[in-house]
């Protein structure tokens, strides 16, 4: 097993209150970072080549040295803890099991950044993370990690918890931005984009959880050390939540570049798929990535085995890659179907479309009612086609990436198993039997 | 300035200038569609997508083009950009694609609707869309609602594009007005149907642009075609209010009063309720004469002003003509409006 960064004490007793944090090297980070120059802060996370946490794989040092500064305007730094994208659930467990450990990053972003106020905007459902972060912020007042003249350093932090409504789209740096101001969470225009008007029009940066949280190792070890794990340009440690068919879901800590069907079979890490049966299909990174076939998931088109890293997964383009995105690893066994699963989601979207813009707010109850005609066998050839064309249109023409979200799904969906769609509408009653399943010509009832 | 290259025409603008802006100095059938971009309000844009453009070159400086296309309202130009409107074919397969999505649960009851003839919506879908539907499944659906004593709302017909909730949050006085729900299910609301009775929320009329919202005094008098648009002002005694409107004649009867819109459909100066809904006497008003309509509009169809010739046109025309049609003039030439 490789190297765990970030995990590596959550299983210490008591590792979520600041004595046992600080016991096992916890601010260390912090500490550190109050002697460099900010600068010098921001060159370390460039150095380390560490890629945005949420989905977009963005590297975050340079977002860092995006920020506008102009003189005598407040910054700010947000972390992005609006956590619902299906399949995805890495960041509530960290800031549940570990919350210094994020605290701790954000007061060091915060100073590489020259942030005065910091805020985690935190998904509305995860109540109970948000009291036990509050419980860990008000230790870290209390032991001058936070607040007036942190340990002596002349620098000064305020840091706020903020819970969301519980809606899927604020999570959208901009939509999270206006809740936050106290809004409807409605996506802006971009640009101006938040490195220059952001939270109350001024410079702001939004980062994951997860990101922020991985200043702490990179500051620990240094950015060229903590360059040096992973492969190529996906550098660094990643959490992975394994879910679906699996033996053993959960989360991983991974070093970037283990290959997929190590993670997938590896009774290391996932342990096979569940009641010995085939593996079907993976999401690979949350809900909005495109699905691929066992196939391609396993095997890039070259053949080259596929590891998991930015650059590996994403190989071979939407036509035969995915996204690794917000690594919220989906396995679906023989039994699955495809067509049910692919209205699933796009009624996820449908339902958390902001309803701002057109493309995104009628195209996702489109593509959900016909592929739930589909699914329930009313569907026709010419549907096909349509979800396809619907999607289309969504994609690349709405305001914020959540048009995009929805129309990859179902764009993949139908490129790699076409056949089981077409089963659905020439098999209707086969198709709408409980439990049944496509599997090449042999059908699983 | 900044000087930008539109469907080949070169224009120069002021630093800042959107693209849309940029392409309305250029005028004429090059200028991208509008649907909830509305200039006199702050915020307004972005959201219908109608006015997607390509741009080919982002600036003489990083001549790279935008990878995807852009909502004209919102984006500034940039000196020695290259935009595509017109002239590219992405664009206007994705704006027969905006129009299908406006249109999937918009209920089509243009015969019925007081808008129609008057309606950005018809335009668009006339001269953008297709004329049939992939859609199959049912629409969605309102009840109508009664919002105060002069507007009725009919949220089946609303395409969303938040200019009323622009309008009632920076012309009048109290919010009572702002978007509910979320996605296709996302409606305008009074929260608990408060009426909007302040004295300025007539304007949401004028700004709507399709029939969502319409003029309780003026709802089925008549087709908008058979009425006659006469501009007229009167000495208001409200601070805010122009006085400056369009009164719409049946015979000698004023059927309803609106702001004046430009060619954009825009109103720049904006009216009160008591000039919109209670001066309907012709003897309330000063009279100045007939308002301009758009040749292509319906509104003009069978109509006594005489059609205008835009200057480009005219420039194209061999001098003799002009000439000619100057000394004997059955056309009406000049202006810029055509």
């Amino acid at each position: 097993m490789g190297r765990k960064l970030l995990t590596e004490h959550v299983n210490v007793e008591g590792i979520e209150t600041f004595k046992v944090y600080r016991q096992h090297g916890g601010y260390r980070a912090v500490e550190k970072a109050l002697k460099m120059m900010p600068e010098e802060v921001v060159e370390e996370v460039k150095k380390s080549g560490l890629r945005g946490r949420g989905g977009a794989g963005f590297p975050t040092g340079m977002k860092w040295s995006f920020l506008a500064k102009p003189e005598g305007v407040p910054r700010y730094l947000v972390c992005n803890a609006d956590e619902s994208e299906p399949g995805t659930f890495k960041d509530r467990y960290l800031m549940s099991k570990l919350p210094h450990l994020l605290i701790e990053g954000m007061i060091a972003g915060s100073y590489a950044l020259g942030a005065r106020t910091s805020y985690i905007y935190i998904r509305g459902e995860l109540l109970y993370v948000l009291r036990i972060l509050e419980k860990a912020i008000a230790e870290a007042y209390a032991n001058g990690f936070l607040g007036e003249n942190i340990q002596g350093s002349g620098y000064s932090l305020d840091l706020h918890v903020h819970p969301g409504g519980g809606a899927y789209i604020c999570g959208e740096e901009t939509a999270l931005l206006e809740s936050l101001e106290g809004k409807r969470g409605n996506p802006r225009n971009k640009p101006p984009f938040p490195a220059v008007q952001g939270l109350y029009a001024r410079p702001t940066v939004v980062n994951n959880v997860e990101s922020i949280a991985a200043v702490v190792p990179i500051l620990n070890l240094g950015g060229d050390e903590y360059a040096k794990i992973g492969v190529g340009k996906s550098t660094g440690t990643k959490l992975f939540s394994a879910c679906g068919h699996l033996n053993k879901p959960g989360i991983y800590e991974l070093e970037l570049g283990v290959p997929v069907e190590e993670f997938i079979y590896s009774d290391e890490y996932c342990g096979g798929i569940w009641k010995g049966r085939e593996l079907k299909a993976v999401v690979a990174g949350g809900s909005s990535v495109p699905i691929l076939p066992k196939e391609l998931i396993l095997k890039t088109a070259a053949g080259e085995n596929r590891l998991m890293t930015y650059e590996s997964l994403s190989d071979g383009g939407f036509v035969t890659g995915t996204m690794l995105g917000s690594g919220g690893f989906i396995a679906m066994d023989e039994t699955t179907c495809i067509v049910k699963n692919t209205w699933n989601f796009s009624r996820f979207y449908h339902h958390e479309s902001c309803g701002q813009c057109s493309p995104c707010r009628e195209g996702t109850g489109w593509l959900e009612k016909v592929l739930h005609r589909l699914e329930h066998g009313h569907g026709s050839m010419h549907d096909i086609d349509l979800i396809v064309s619907v999607a289309k249109q969504i994609e690349g023409n709405t305001i914020c990436p959540l048009g995009e979200a929805a129309a990859w799904p179902v764009a993949a969906a139908v490129r790699h198993f076409r056949d089981e769609f077409e089963w659905h509408v020439t098999h209707p009653k086969e198709a709408t039997a409980p439990g049944a399943a496509y599997r090449g010509n042999l059908v699983l009832a | 300035m900044a000087k930008i290259t539109f469907d080949g025409i070169e224009v120069e603008v002021p630093d800042g200038t959107t693209i849309l802006n940029a392409a309305r100095q250029i005028g004429g059938s090059v200028v991208p569609p509008a649907m909830c971009y509305y200039t006199p309000l702050k915020g307004s844009g972005g959201k219908c997508r109608a006015c997607l453009v390509k741009v080919a070159a982002g600036s003489a400086k990083d001549p790279r083009p935008m990878p995807k296309l852009v909502a004209s309202c919102i984006t500034p130009v940039q000196d020695g950009m290259v935009v595509e409107n017109t002239t590219n074919q992405q664009v206007l397969d994705v704006r027969k694609g905006i129009v299908e999505m406006l249109l999937i649960n918009h209920p089509l009851d243009c015969p019925v609707c007081d808008q129609a003839g008057e309606c950005d919506l018809q335009n668009f879908a006339f001269e953008h869309g297709v004329s049939t539907t992939r859609y199959e499944e049912e629409r969605r659906t309102f009840e109508k609602i009664d919002i105060g004593p002069y507007i009725q709302l009919h949220m089946t017909r609303c395409i969303l594009c938040y200019r009323c909730v622009y309008t009632a949050n920076q012309v009048t006085d109290n919010r009572v007005h702002g978007v509910l729900g979320r996605g296709d299910a996302a409606e305008i609301g009074t929260y608990i149907e408060n009426s909007l009775d302040n004295d300025f929320i007539g304007n949401v009329i004028d700004v709507c642009p399709v029939g969502a919202l319409t003029d309780k005094t003026w709802r089925f008098k008549s087709r908008v075609w058979f009425t006659k648009p006469v501009n007229a002002h009167r000495d208001c005694s409200h601070e805010k209010c122009s006085g400056k409107v369009t009164l719409w004649y049946k015979g000698k009867d004023v059927l309803r009063v609106t702001a004046r819109k430009d060619e954009y459909g825009e109103v720049k100066e904006w009216i009160c309720n008591e000039c919109r809904f209670e001066r309907k006497e012709t003897a309330d008003w000063i009279l100045e004469g007939p308002a301009h309509i758009d040749r292509s509009s319906v509104i003009s169809a069978n109509h006594y002003e005489l059609p205008v010739l835009n200057a480009q046109i005219i420039a194209d025309l061999p001098e003799s003509t002009v000439r000619e049609l100057e000394q004997n003039p059955p056309l009406k030439l000049g202006g810029f409006n055509g």
